[in-house]
């Protein structure tokens, strides 16, 4: 079962081929963040080149499906009519502090009025809508 | 120092379309804009055939090439777009137009700002497509997709690391509601807003509740700029342009939520250049209008101007510092995005002209010097000062 009632607009790789390397790993239960080869900065999300040192030598690497909360919203007011009766929904925003602190957003698994603390530990849940045309993998979190 | 427009262009006429609830507009959104144009020809006395230039923000649709048409304008000089969403270049429109006429490219510059979103679709909302790619993949899909939901993370986190209560925000709110009771032209005229009707509103997402986020509307502003010297000969007092100008902080627009600063207005790096080209400290301002997208970007705005540090935000945030005549820092006295009008922060700049003009239906005593900060938390953002021919 999906975190969010279905209907939302569904994830796809972008066109010009930048991150399908992320939806196929996600796809796999494997995280994975963007480095730089050359100077070893961790990036999200992809971009061509290194912001740090401006390489264009940069590969996907898998990372250990763990972080913080850096920081949180509950959601009340659909904006979405997928969303209508969905009643409110946490989303987080992970930061992983061993990878240049890059952060990914996602939703925080379990009783969406669940107190919520920024620093938290969170371990990544993959969550794949198989049944989805197309199919699409997306990233949750839950408190350690 | 020459580098500087300070005292080199003046606001000679401002002017609205009646504002109106979204979708509302009997007007096409075109017909708005020329309204706005021709109500600021006319606060001015100046015909519309001479204007000569036009800028805007915010990807706004009304083309200069058109609008000159269709008033008939002898010549374009300058067209001019300034990039970047939201309500963030309110500001860096009049800085563009500052520029434009104080190195000679143009004469007689209009800064308007037309919005009819129920001929346009409205901001609020989350996309419509089927698919979703790119930046956006790594947010919609998790249900963040509006203005509100993209802002409220980094002010929950302001407020966790500085402590702020509920009630810093909810003192924004009641200031502009307060001041909108006053103001005719105001959406909310007529429908005061008190403590316990903002505790008992609903939750958009938090920490804002309904009256913590701006209105959508209809209508059109503009504002007529002319060189310094010839804004003496115009029927109103001249209101200088002190400072205005743009910027963003190091990756502010990181993808995802990774901008390194996370928390904050984007004013950080912005808001001393803006001091210094004015020639005035944060104690020197009379009275601010704060792009109110969500309270809390009014909070951090604030802050990144100097006027309150993060940590005395419980104190300074109350209802009396931010209202006209008397509080500390007379706050968005038109009642400004959340309560007389949201037309993307152009409003904001013409109340700020009104104050200094004395103008205002809530006026502050001796407003010489008035601040506009303009979309926070957006990328670039922009403020403005402005002052009367003492501070020259």
């Amino acid at each position: 079962m999906s975190y969010l009632n279905p209907g939302l607009p569904i994830p796809v790789p972008a066109a010009d081929g930048l991150d399908k390397p992320y939806w196929d790993a996600i796809a796999n239960d494997r995280l994975v963040l963007q480095v730089c080869e050359d100077c070893g900065t961790y990036q999200w999300g992809p971009e061509w080149i290194c912001h740090a040192c401006n390489s264009s030598n940069l590969r996907f690497e898998e990372i250990e499906p763990k972080g913080r909360i850096y920081s949180y919203e509950r959601v009340w007011h659909p904006v979405h009519p997928a969303l209508k009766d969905q009643g409110p929904y946490i989303i987080v925003l992970v930061e992983f502090p061993e990878q240049s602190n890059a952060r990914m957003v996602g939703n925080l698994i379990g009783d969406p009025h669940q107190e919520v603390v920024i620093g938290t530990p969170v371990s990544a849940v993959f969550e794949h809508n198989n049944e989805s045309d197309p199919a699409f993998t997306l990233v949750h979190w839950k408190v350690d | 120092m020459s580098r500087t427009i300070r005292g080199k262009v003046a606001v000679v006429g401002v002017g609205e379309t009646p504002y109106y609830k979204r979708g509302q507009s009997p007007d096409a959104e075109f017909k708005l804009a020329l309204d706005a144009v021709i109500n600021a020809c006319k606060d001015a006395q100046f015909s519309t055939k001479d204007i000569d230039g036009f800028a805007s923000f915010s990807n706004d649709r009304n083309d200069p090439s058109k609008l000159a048409n269709a008033l008939g304008c002898k010549e374009l000089r300058f067209s001019n777009m300034q990039w970047g969403g939201g309500g963030g270049g309110g500001s860096g429109a009049i800085a563009n137009a500052a520029a434009a006429i104080a190195t000679g490219m143009a004469e007689s510059v209009i800064v308007f700002r037309a919005l009819a979103q129920g001929q346009f679709g409205r901001f609020g909302q989350g996309p419509r497509s089927n698919v979703v790619s790119g930046a956006g993949a790594y947010t919609v899909p998790y249900g963040l997709m509006s203005p509100a939901q993209s802002f409220a993370m980094k002010v929950n986190r302001f407020m966790h690391d500085h402590g702020v209560k509920q009630e810093a925000l909810r003192a924004i709110s009641l200031a502009s509601y307060h001041h909108a009771q006053n103001n005719p032209r105001a959406v909310m005229h007529g429908r005061p807003l008190d403590e316990q009707k903002y505790d008992e509103s609903r939750w958009i997402v938090e920490p804002f509740h309904l009256f913590d986020c701006c209105l959508e509307n209809d209508g059109a502003a503009a504002m007529l700029l002319v060189d310094a010297e010839r804004a003496k000969d115009f029927p109103h007092k001249p209101v200088y342009i002190l400072s205005a100008l743009t910027g963003a902080h190091y990756r502010a627009g990181a993808s995802a939520h990774n901008t390194p600063d996370y928390a904050t207005s984007t004013f950080k790096t912005t808001s001393s250049r803006l001091y210094d080209m004015a020639e005035v400290k944060p104690s020197d301002v009379n009275v601010a209008q704060i792009y109110e997208n969500f309270t809390g970007g009014v909070l951090m705005s604030v802050v990144e101007h100097g006027f309150c540090e993060p940590d005395e935000c419980n104190e300074f945030f109350v209802k009396e510092n931010l209202i006209a005549p008397s509080g500390k820092l007379p706050t968005n006295t038109s009642g400004g995005n959340l309560a007389e009008c949201y037309m993307h922060g152009l409003g904001l700049n013409i109340e700020a002209v009104r104050q200094v003009r004395e103008e205002s239906t809530n006026q502050v005593p001796d407003a010489d010097v008035a601040l506009v900060a303009s979309g926070p938390m957006v990328t670039p953002v922009s403020s403005s000062i402005f002052g009367s021919v003492a501070t020259l």
